[in-house]
């Protein structure tokens, strides 16, 4: 529509004539006409903030040195970005910085990846000419998935706002003035204390080390040495879009058979693929989907795959609890049946086996240790890694990831189909759900295997999908915030849908807060494509076609949504008020 | 009600009058009338701040203007049974000059001469919590005229000819920044008034809330229907409890009187007003921070564009005016545009309250002419420093502001003048400074104030100005380095430039200003580690000139860490190795243990026989 079209500005940055639209921030013209600005607090997941003041800019005509990320374009504009007082103010603001922040960079997690080292180093910055004494403050440790260190904190509030505007969590915010200025959860306590459903967005665009994931791969290499332990590994879909970046890869391109290749030299005695129990998902999912069609409720059957997701409404919508699939995540049921099924075949002890599991995600590591999680008796999964630290394992074993040659997963909890592959996107679980659902209903097979309407970056996406006269009505959110207004559109206007499909992290899991850090506006839509081609590639398309999960369902489970399946495979969940309510009244 | 009241007291209550017990005095008066019998025939009112702090609590009796100070609560029951009673004042509390001369009229007061009354018009001679005291002065008139003869155009015309600028501290326009508002096209916008004083010293918007609230009332919905909004509120410090009160009751007032509310004056105009209490926060006064506040957020700037004009609270078109811009209001719409041009300078034009502190001898609010000198204010309204010290610098805008020397006393006290001398009006607070004051140290309180209050949001705010302190105490410590002046200029420079809001922008002016006139100060503190206003600890010590001490221990007794001995003085010594073997000397002189000093001065100011010295 000519009407939603935005007004062209036309302004000179260094001398060269841009074209923007209006609103737009004089940092994105200037980066799209190749002038890039340096910055610090901006990052595109979250928008400008414009507390760092390293992007500053000289406007003619204007007062002081203004920060391009906030100042919006204006007709006839004339900026400079490479004066002589910019830089000065540039590298002013960045040795104020450096005064306080810690020097241990050689121990620090972002050592070699970390922003304001980079920053400091494109500004040629040495040494900083001014140096404050900082309070100490304690690491807080209390997190099962993430570790702040408030002391290499930067105060950018990259988190504060990520945390409550892009997920409307509100586990962080500033505290106290001046210099004793803190981000922390509220009244100083322990993550582990707040409302945090550690999806780990926060630390995924920290530009410092003040908030990473409690680092687990340490634990996993002593495991892999010990000659006693028999060590599984299995690995999500969004790893594979996501992997290759950390080793220089360009974005987007998959990398799946270097990634297997990379586990098994890295020493795992079995490398399993997390798809295997997605289609195993979307087997017990679609049956549950369907008997609560048929049964009438409760509706709308809304997705679980995302621990994130599920703490969330735990903690903020647990009205919605029965909505919940009660299907484990993938990752649980593949713990479950690594230590049952899989150490019965193989005749191997389950107390003697490491179940470890790499997933673009944090949420993940909170989630295995959630104690319902013992499915098979004990832990169904001992350890989790995120991307980043499996890439950390790869580097320190010195695989040249990028020359690896391409290998395979472990037959016969490494086959899979497409449609677990785009589990790792928004929009994919109910894509691979309706796949199987539809071929399922109708008894004839799909025409056209895609459904563009749950694809894409849209924050909240609807379909219908006509079931031989049933219509069925889908949603897909991702963000907690896009969530978060779905729920309550339902609640406010009583829409009814089918079926919703929700994941915590914006983008999916391919944008999870386990996922290489990356300041690439496009990126998430990079890593989508690398799951979509590598679908369009697959043989196998539809969960119901594995014909390893149909082996599973024959040799084991008999079939979805059976006693043993509902034993093993799925789980409750418990308001997390109602839940502290209960223990308070234990305690007393 | 008596059919005559033969005289009116006034007893100031504004909050300093408050504290120095006023009420008491009030009801000593009302006590004191009932027992002689006349309560029917004399009227008490308590009034807001009539401006002469440091004299109170103080009573004001007309006719005649009479004018008491210091008064207790015996004395009021002395001035009941005197004064009203038998017509004879009471002339030991009448206000003195330095020359000891009395003062008995309100009027011939130095400190009001040189007044011109807009914003205070009201404080201090109505009583602030009765609505009919200040119709009768004219309130409420310019709100109908308003409704019922201007359009909202013609109202924003009129402030816009006034030439009226926000006193809140830069000066913008206020005619424009109603426009503004008003062009925005929105179904709902909001009226807020800045209530959140926080300069140090500044007790303007707080004296015109607690002593004449309607007027705040009155101009804001007037406000309202110039920008087209029925919503107004008031951002006021949690530390106002007296002005929040006066306030509230005023609001009830005006919805009783139907000048607040639904369909005002029959126009079809409707506006309702409330009040949001702050939590403690210098920065809340920054505009985006204030709305922030008001949302239930914490108080942290936010980049502008958008201006509250077109995104404010809660993202509606919203204008925001201090207090006593909007005291200005109503006076302009009554008497025209031309007539408050006639009051202070072409492009500074009406009058500015100040708050006068520091070493001077009238301390209290004053509002003057713009235009008016600095040594027109100190000198024949503030009656110059005390104990004949010599005026050193005057402080204005606070902890945004910088200092005027000694020899720009003759500046004309407006918004571009102070910004050119490197000050600023800011909210009008005015702090004098003798020539026992060193002017590093002031820096470094200033800084430390913004310091504490920045809201650690931008780097240039948070860090720069905690570095820059860091300087500077290490200057005052005598630790100071070649090169620290630069690095202090240098820093300044940047945080000017580059930090977020208005706050950070001129959190270096107070050192800026500093260095610009009394660099010569700096550079003693660092190459001689000396303190020229004999201020700084660590660069001064006490010496007993053994010469002319007499051994009168004063000194020792009033040191309050013992740092002072006794010692044997020079003459007795000598006398006692050439005389008489064994005998001790008879006189001793005291001696100061510098490393247990604590450079209070108390043994200076005891000495009798000027044998302590400072260097």
């Amino acid at each position: 529509m000519m009407g939603n079209e935005k007004k062209k500005i036309n302004l000179t940055i260094d001398g060269i004539q841009v074209e923007a639209h209006e609103g737009e921030m004089v940092l994105e013209a200037a980066r799209r006409a190749g002038i890039d600005i340096p910055t610090l607090c901006y990052h595109p997941a979250v928008g400008p903030i414009g507390s760092c003041r390293v992007c500053v800019v000289e406007i003619e005509n204007g007062r002081g040195l203004p920060a391009s990320c906030v100042t919006p374009v204006r007709e006839g504009m004339v900026v400079r970005t490479n004066t002589e007082a910019v830089r000065e103010a540039r590298r002013t603001v960045v040795e104020l910085i450096l005064a306080s922040h810690p020097q241990d960079c050689l121990q620090c997690e972002r050592n070699g990846k970390c922003e304001l080292q980079e920053l400091a180093m494109r500004l040629g910055i040495r040494e900083s000419r001014f140096h404050r004494e900082k309070e100490h403050r304690e690491s807080d440790t209390s997190s099962v998935a993430l570790v702040r260190d408030p002391e290499k904190c930067i105060l950018c509030g990259r988190c504060v706002k990520m945390c409550s505007e892009t997920q409307t969590v509100g586990a962080l915010g500033f505290a106290y003035r001046g210099t004793d200025a803190l981000v922390t959860p509220m009244f100083e306590r322990g993550l582990a204390e707040s409302k945090c459903v550690s999806c780990g967005q926060c630390a995924k665009i920290c530009p410092v080390g003040a908030i990473h994931e409690k680092e687990e791969w340490q634990k996993v290499a002593d495991m892999i040495s010990d000659p006693d332990l028999h060590v599984v590994v299995q690995v999500a879909p969004a790893v594979r879009a996501a992997i290759g970046e950390e080793f220089g890869i360009p974005a987007g391109t998959p990398v799946t058979g270097k990634l297997a290749t990379a586990l098994k030299r890295l020493g795992f005695d079995a490398v399993f693929d997390t798809q295997f129990t997605a289609d195993l998902t979307i087997m017990e999912e679609g049956t549950e989907l369907l008997e609560r069609m048929k049964t009438k409720g409760p509706l709308p059957l809304v997705t679980s795959c995302s621990p994130g997701w599920i703490r969330y409404a735990e903690t903020f919508h647990p009205e919605f609890i029965p909505n919940i699939s009660s299907c484990k995540s993938p990752q649980q049921m593949m713990g479950a049946v690594i230590k049952t099924y899989y150490a019965d075949k193989a005749g191997i002890d389950p107390d003697k086996i490491a179940s470890i599991s790499v997933m673009p995600c944090t949420a993940k590591k909170f989630e295995c240790a959630r104690p319902e999680m013992n499915g098979s008796g004990r832990r169904d999964v001992d350890v989790v890694l995120t991307t980043r630290e499996l890439a950390r394992m790869i580097r320190q074993a010195g695989i040249r990831f990028e020359e690896l040659p391409d290998g395979e997963f472990d037959a016969p909890l490494g086959i899979s189909t497409g449609a677990a592959t785009i589990f790792g996107v928004t929009g994919g679980v109910m894509e691979a759900a309706l796949r199987t659902v539809y071929e399922i209903v109708m008894k004839k097979p799909l025409g056209k295997v895609e459904f563009l309407q749950v694809r894409g970056m849209d924050g909240i996406k609807e379909a219908t999908i006509d079931l031989g006269g049933t219509k069925v009505r889908v949603a897909v959110a991702h963000g907690l915030s896009n969530a978060s207004k779905l729920l309550k559109h339902i609640k406010e206007t009583g829409e009814t849908y089918h079926f919703i499909e929700v994941m915590a992290c914006p983008g999916g899991c391919i944008m999870g807060g386990g996922q290489p850090r990356s300041v690439d506006s496009d990126i998430a839509v990079k890593r989508a494509a690398a799951l979509y081609t590598e679908d369009r590639s697959m043989e196998m398309r539809k969960s119901h076609e594995n014909p390893a999960v149909a082996r599973l369902y024959e040799e084991f489970l008999q079939k979805p949504g059976s006693d043993i399946a509902h034993k093993l495979l799925h789980t409750t969940y418990e308001s997390v008020d109602e839940a502290a309510a209960a223990s308070r009244k234990e305690a007393m | 009600m008596s059919p005559f009241i033969r005289a009116h007291i006034l007893v100031c209550s504004g909050a300093g009058c408050v504290s120095s017990g006023c009420y008491e005095v009030y009801d000593s008066l009302m006590h004191a009338l009932e027992d002689q019998g006349v309560l029917n025939e004399v009227k008490v009112i308590k009034t807001g701040c009539i401006g002469s702090c440091d004299l109170g609590p103080t009573v004001l009796i007309y006719p005649n203007g009479t004018f008491y100070q210091k008064v207790t609560p015996e004395d009021a029951r002395e001035i009941v049974e005197e004064h009203i009673v038998k017509g004879r004042p009471v002339e030991r509390l009448y206000p003195k000059r330095a020359t000891g001369e009395m003062v008995k009229n309100i009027s011939s007061l130095d400190f009001f001469k040189k007044q011109v009354k807009v914003v205070l018009r009201n404080c201090g001679v109505i009583d602030p919590e009765n609505i009919h005291e200040y119709v009768a002065r004219d309130g409420y008139e310019a709100l109908a005229v308003a409704l019922t003869d201007m359009t909202p155009k013609d109202v924003i015309d009129t402030i816009k000819q006034s030439g009226l600028r926000g006193r809140g501290g830069a000066g913008f326009p206020t005619g424009l920044k109603w426009e503004f508002a008003q062009r925005v096209n929105a179904e709902e916008k909001y009226v807020v008034c800045n209530a959140d004083e926080g300069d140090p010293g500044a007790f303007m918007d707080r004296s015109v809330l607690e002593g004449d609230p309607h007027s705040i009332i009155e101009a804001m919905t007037i406000a309202g229907y110039a920008i087209g909004a029925s919503q107004g509120y008031v951002y006021a410090r949690a530390e106002y409890p007296l002005a929040v009160s006066r306030l509230t009751h005023a609001i009830k007032e005006a919805h009783e009187f139907g000048v607040l509310g639904e369909n005002l004056f029959g126009s079809g105009f409707s506006f309702d007003l409330d009040i949001r209490v702050g939590a403690g926060a210098f920065v809340c006064g920054e505009e985006t921070a204030l709305l922030a506040s008001m949302e239930g957020k914490r108080g942290m700037p936010r980049p502008r564009p958008p201006f509250p004009a077109n995104e404010g609270l809660f993202k509606k078109p919203t204008l925001i005016n201090n207090v006593e811009t909007y005291a200005n209001i109503a006076p302009i719409i009554l008497k025209g545009p031309d007539w408050f041009r006639s009051i202070g300078t072409e492009k500074s034009p009406g009058t500015k309250v100040f708050a006068l502190a520091g070493k001077i001898n009238n301390t209290g609010l004053v509002e003057v002419p713009m235009g008016t000198t600095l040594r027109e204010i100190v000198y024949e309204i503030g009656g110059g420093i005390p104990d004949g010290k010599a005026f050193k610098a005057a402080q204005t805008g606070g902890p945004s502001g910088g200092c005027i020397p000694e020899s720009l006393l003759d500046i004309s006290m407006e918004y571009d003048t102070l910004t050119k001398a490197g000050a600023m009006m800011g909210s009008g607070g005015l702090i004098c400074m003798d020539e026992d004051t060193c002017m590093v140290d002031i820096a470094k309180f200033f800084l430390q104030f913004t310091q504490d209050e920045s809201c650690g949001k931008c780097v240039p705010c948070r860090e720069g100005t905690k570095v820059m302190l860091d300087i500077l105490t290490r200057i005052t410590e005598g630790k100071g380095q070649p090169g620290d002046i630069e690095t202090l200029e240098s820093l300044a420079k940047t945080i000017k430039n580059t930090a977020l809001c208005g706050l950070g922008q001129t959190a270096p002016n107070p050192v800026l200003s500093s260095i610009r006139y009394f660099r010569d100060e700096y550079e003693a503190h660092i190459d001689e580690k000396r303190c020229p206003g004999g201020v700084c600890k660590d660069l001064i010590r006490y010496e007993i000139d053994s010469t002319k001490c007499r051994g009168c221990s004063l000194c020792a007794k009033a040191c309050p860490v013992q740092a002072i001995h006794p010692v044997a003085s020079e003459a007795e010594v000598a006398k006692a190795a050439g005389g008489e073997s064994g005998q001790k000397p008879k006189r001793k002189t005291y001696e100061i243990d510098n490393s247990e000093c604590q450079k209070c001065g108390e043994c200076m100011s005891v000495c009798r026989f000027d044998a302590v010295s400072r260097r």
